[in-house]
């Protein structure tokens, strides 16, 4: 698959290199040059700087060819507004984003967009943790 | 009507100012605490503490009576996470997004923002206007219909110089509606009307057609 990720924080760039070892293409966009020191020295994917809301990057880093788009900057709405633009500007067939806001998920699921609310998946695990 | 206005920088304050002026009931919802104590010192109590794209704040405004909404922060994806929640969440009838990137406007339209003003786009088309030489200008935009009203000069030495309307081949759905002339009061073309140097042509087009339109008209 061809997979382009927003955002090279802990969670991307782990991210792209797990999805290298399994054979998929990797495009890992980030607008600050410094967050790509967290890829390995041997990272075979493509990193690219620029900024994940304008089209003009988005188009750079492929995405018309894309099959996969993965969302994972701090910022919820970039990330909201990123996945629709992947999926409402470039089809991409599979989007997913992460919205760390819980309200903020719930609405953009029943809006259509594959949302991810890493603060209540992790609270659930917490607490199923501690309670066995 | 009662307006929310998210965003108390430079545009969310005049805008405020204004509407309160006209006699509406306002409200800032602004991020930043020292900003939203200095509206409330300058314009009485209208500032709320808090994020605009959070469901919580804006259920505290009283969003879901607002008449329109206007999201006017710095920063265009707050702007369209903002709008997004007020229309689906708290259904407002009419929503305003302010967009810095112009190439927005389509994605903002396709989410259900139907009205979007871009600063840039604004400022372009006035500093357009003053550059004698730009060959067009935007003068309106009729969103509903994907229409707009340009402004063309017909340079002298143009090979269309001489030449009546009915010798030109329009491109689809452009209407010349009117010819400004040196000395001479304002003309309403027909077929036969002929062209000539340093005439100001004002026309209906497309933002498709735009292009070929100038051509035609000013020969290259």
């Amino acid at each position: 698959m061809k997979v382009v990720i927003m955002g090279c924080g802990r969670v991307g760039a782990r991210l792209a290199v797990l999805l290298e070892a399994d054979g998929h293409t990797v495009t890992v966009l980030d607008n600050d040059a410094y967050s790509f020191r967290r890829l390995p020295p041997d990272f075979g994917g493509t990193a690219l700087l620029g900024n994940g809301l304008d089209e003009e990057v988005l188009k750079r880093a492929d995405m018309e060819e894309a099959d996969a788009f993965l969302v994972v900057t701090q910022g919820d709405n970039r990330n909201i507004m990123a996945a629709q633009i992947a999926k409402h500007i470039f089809n991409v067939p599979r989007v997913i984003c992460r919205i760390y806001d819980p309200l903020r998920q719930e609405l953009y699921q029943t809006l259509g967009l594959e949302a991810i609310s890493p603060t209540t998946v992790f609270a659930q695990l917490l607490k199923e943790k501690l309670e066995g | 009507m009662y307006i929310v206005v998210v965003g108390g920088g430079r545009v969310g304050y005049y805008l405020a100012e204004a509407l309160l002026d006209e006699g509406h009931e306002v409200l800032i919802v602004e991020k930043e605490s020292r900003i939203c104590a200095t509206i409330n010192e300058e314009m009485g109590s209208v500032c709320i503490h808090g994020d605009g794209c959070e469901t919580a704040t804006l259920a505290e405004v009283g969003t879901g009576r607002a008449d329109m909404f206007v999201a006017v922060t710095g920063d265009d994806e707050d702007n369209l996470v903002a709008c997004q929640v007020a229309k689906h969440k708290f259904s407002v009838p009419r929503i305003i997004a302010r967009i810095r990137n112009p190439k927005n406007k389509t994605l903002f339209k396709k989410l259900g923002v139907d009205v979007t003003v871009s600063s840039t786009d604004i400022i372009l088309e006035s500093i357009e206007q003053e550059v004698p030489t730009h060959p067009l200008t935007h003068l309106l935009t009729i969103r509903d219909r994907g229409l707009e009203i340009v402004d063309i000069k017909i340079p002298p030495g143009s090979i269309t110089v001489g030449k009546s309307i009915q010798e030109l081949v329009l491109p689809p759905e452009s209407v010349l509606s009117l010819i400004i002339r040196k000395a001479s009061s304002p003309i309403v073309p027909t077929t036969n009307t002929v062209l000539q140097a340093e005439d100001q042509v004002i026309a209906v087009t497309t933002p498709e057609s735009e292009e070929a339109l100038r051509m035609v008209l000013r020969g290259n």
